[in-house]
């Protein structure tokens, strides 16, 4: 049992490390990838492409961080994550079709960014988790 | 779902802490159970009734 234990501790330590070191890694090559192209390397399009592919290959590495993070979770901690994420998925197609509605339909003067609907479905995400914690507390 | 956790717990003069990290998982997972508020997988259940010496049905209580 004391193995188990240990082993479980560990391996959420690692984890949530992991999960952390494949953000941070994801958001910096994203910002790289955005503003390079602009202020490094003055519109250069093989280096742009280069940045746009790196960052997606850590992308997919961030998504099974993620798959496997949430493996690592307990029970209790997993129906958390689970509710959030079903918050956070009916929220962005609801919320997100509507938007592209106001937009397509000009009721709205500016363009829906897609940078708009991934902040809603991270502060859904966020609210989500903490309400469960709250819930389960 | 109705258990005896608490006082089992007691009984052995276990923290919430202690027992988590027995059954390796958090802390908040006990609480939630014993609260009543969350009910246990039934992998979960075998580990408590197996730390505890006692079956499932001893420990755990239709409401």
């Amino acid at each position: 049992m004391k193995t188990e234990l240990d082993n479980w501790e560990k391996n959420c330590e690692k984890n949530t490390l992991n999960l952390a070191l494949w953000t941070g890694s994801w958001v910096v090559t994203m910002a790289i990838a955005s503003f390079g192209p602009k202020f490094i390397w003055q519109e250069n399009s093989t280096i742009t492409l280069i940045g746009i592919i790196i960052n997606l290959v850590i992308g997919i590495g961030l998504i099974f961080a993620n798959k496997k993070y949430l493996n690592t979770l307990d029970e209790l901690q997993r129906k958390i994550h689970l509710e959030a994420m079903s918050l956070s998925l009916g929220v962005a197609v609801i919320f997100g079709l509507s938007y592209s509605l106001l937009d397509t339909t000009n009721l709205i003067t500016y363009d829906a960014e897609i940078s708009h609907l991934v902040i809603l479905i991270g502060l859904t995400y966020l609210a989500g988790t903490i309400i469960g914690n709250l819930r389960y507390r | 779902m109705k258990n005896k956790i608490k006082v089992l717990r007691a009984q052995n003069e276990l923290t919430q802490a202690q027992l988590a990290n027995k059954l390796a998982v958090s802390r908040q997972t006990i609480n939630a159970i014993e609260k009543g508020k969350f009910d246990p997988s039934l992998p979960l259940a075998f580990r408590i009734s197996k730390l505890f010496g006692r079956t499932i049905e001893e420990i755990f209580e239709e409401e």
